[in-house]
């Protein structure tokens, strides 16, 4: 392609008006990728400028002592953690059995594309509204109060969307022969999809299943009506489901917001971009041998 | 045999339910949205709710209007669309058609990155930075303002812009493109002529999913804006669908908290009408050909 365009652009026959324009427009383009690249290096630098000095072993491993006016997030990293252990233990069983319906069982395709339209439309719903619905039926209905476990099961629906889509992309891509060949020897269906194909599914199912932390670990609208902000530390997992508990997002907002300690929520800002950063990098690794087995 | 019938006949059943389960849960959050969101309208008026220009649910004799937050939200919205898609598109442009693939799979990933930092992070930043910069620059009492929620939007919505268009750039036949320089164009002169019309659907799917981000997003903006009831004005603060439910929900009861969920109906609605343009518009493009 590169080659031909060569070829093919006569060069020489240009006006000069056509000439400034392509070489405005390409500025423009250079531009654009610059105000891009910038923006995001601007950013990460700042919040670690800002953040990381904050970021002391005491504020990582106490918790809030409000006489003492001292401020640790160990709490908010445990219920955080809860929580995505939590929504990712009901969420991935479910979104993966999802994907097997609609790429092995069903053979309704008006019924396929209405479940893809129902998903894709998971997606588009704002988080606030998670929060709300979350609120009245989660902690209000079925009476789990402002707690983790409120949250993580709002989150469920959140993240089901895109382990559903991962594992759907993974089950296309593995071949149709090794299901043929599983069935030819005489496996069921059942089988065939859990000794067969379930195996080769395994990275786009980590694969959604590292963008659901990632969604996670980033959300606060939808926890701060359904979690609430609590940051006393509960380390019985237990327990703790039926604590409200803040995680790292929210106090993020709660501290900057409520409390005007600026420093604090630049320390779980830089925090917050170190794992966004491991969760994209991750997300790329287990695409990556994704596409090699597929 | 029998017993690896009945294990096959559980499973089936199994999948079945976990199938249908997104379907349970947009009809579960639709129902509760238009059953909790009715009552408030009904008793305020849908008139008096939509069109009033005045929000006092706090006074003695409350006044119910939302029409500053839907203003708000769809200037909000229209800023941010008018900065981040020139942005996002061109950006697209490079990633796809002018640079190496090499420089572009680097490129790639900070925008993946941009997409990745939570909205409150943005908010943060935007408070500290982009509030006292809007300040001093515009000379303005104060920098929370309509204008730095349209920046911090056009900043959120650009990696699904970028995206979106850079996919649908891609698959756009080779054969156009090849056609136009054979008959003279320059490269830059296909890219506009040629690639971005041809992929225009795709890219219209792309500032679509920017405008359901950008109308849904809450804690970034309600952190820059300064949560106001004004009508909007780019340099007043104001308050928007989303920042409106979530800065009276915690301390609301009777009337104004079901005013509230009345709120995220219509918040509820406008995303349902964007999903389905965006469907429509994605059903579209070059699927089959090239």
């Amino acid at each position: 392609m590169k080659a031909k365009v060569q070829v093919l652009s006569l060069e020489s026959n240009i006006s000069a008006g056509r000439r400034v324009k392509d070489v405005v427009l390409k500025a423009l383009i250079y531009l654009s990728a610059l105000i891009t690249i910038l923006l995001l290096l601007g950013l990460i630098g700042y919040i670690f400028y800002r953040g990381l000095p904050h970021v002391t072993w005491e504020f990582l491993t106490t918790q809030r002592k409000v006489l003492e006016d001292k401020i640790g997030i160990l709490p908010n990293i445990i219920f955080t953690l809860y929580m995505i252990l939590t929504a990712l233990v009901i969420a991935l069983p479910v979104g993966v059995g999802a994907a097997i319906y609609l790429n092995e069982y069903s053979n309704n395709k008006g019924l396929v594309r209405f479940i893809e339209f129902s998903t894709e439309t998971l997606t588009a719903i704002p988080s606030i509204i998670y929060g709300l619905v979350g609120m009245l039926f989660f902690c209000q209905k079925l009476g789990l109060r402002s707690s983790v476990l409120a949250g993580s099961l709002t989150l469920v629906v959140m993240i089901l969307p895109s382990i559903i889509r991962t594992t759907q992309e993974s089950l296309k891509t593995t071949p149709q022969s090794y299901r043929d060949g599983a069935l030819a020897l005489g496996a069921t269906k059942w089988y065939t999809i859990r000794t067969i194909v379930l195996p080769c599914t395994i990275d786009g199912i980590v694969s959604g299943a590292i963008l659901a932390v990632g969604r996670i670990v980033g959300e606060s609208a939808a926890l701060l009506f359904t979690a609430g902000a609590g940051y006393v530390l509960v380390t019985n997992y237990f327990r703790a489901l039926s604590t409200s508990g803040g995680t790292l997002s929210v106090m993020l907002y709660v501290y900057t917001m409520e409390s005007g300690e600026f420093s604090v929520g630049f320390a779980i800002a830089s925090i917050l971009m170190i794992l966004v950063l491991i969760i994209n990098f991750s997300a790329k690794a287990a695409k990556k041998r994704l596409k090699k087995i597929g | 045999m029998k017993a690896r019938n009945i294990t096959e006949q559980v499973m089936h059943v199994i999948f079945v339910v976990c199938g249908m389960i997104s379907i349970i849960a947009v009809v579960g959050i639709s129902a509760y949205m238009i059953i909790s969101g009715l009552p408030a309208i009904r008793e305020i008026g849908l008139k008096d709710f939509l069109f009033g220009q005045v929000w006092k649910s706090t006074a003695s004799e409350p006044l119910f209007g939302i029409l500053p937050f839907i203003l708000s939200s769809i200037f909000a919205t229209s800023g941010a669309i008018l900065i981040g898609v020139p942005i996002g598109l061109l950006m697209s442009v490079f990633l796809s058609k002018i640079a190496s693939t090499k420089v572009a799979s680097s490129v790639r990933p900070a925008v993946e990155l941009l997409a990745g930092i939570p909205s409150v992070v943005y908010g943060l930043v935007g408070i500290i930075v982009l509030v006292p910069a809007v300040m001093d620059v515009f000379n303005l009492k104060s920098g929370s303002t309509l204008f730095s929620a349209i920046i911090v939007l056009a900043i959120m919505i650009l990696p699904s812009i970028v995206s979106v268009s850079e996919n649908a750039l891609n698959a756009v036949p080779k054969k156009f493109e090849e056609a136009s320089l054979a008959l003279g164009a320059t490269k830059i002169e296909t890219i506009f002529k040629v690639s971005i019309p041809s992929a225009k659907s795709g890219i219209t799917a792309g500032v679509v999913l920017g405008i359901g981000r950008a109308i849904g997003e809450a804690m970034a903006v309600m952190m820059v804006a300064g949560n106001v009831a004004n009508m909007p004005k780019l340099f007043s603060s104001v308050r928007f669908l989303t920042t409106a439910i979530s800065s009276e929900m915690s301390y609301a009861s009777g009337l104004q908290k079901q005013a509230l969920f009345s709120i995220g109906l219509v918040l509820f609605v406008f995303i349902m009408i964007i999903n389905i343009v965006l469907n429509t518009l994605l059903k579209g493009g070059y699927k089959d050909e090239g």
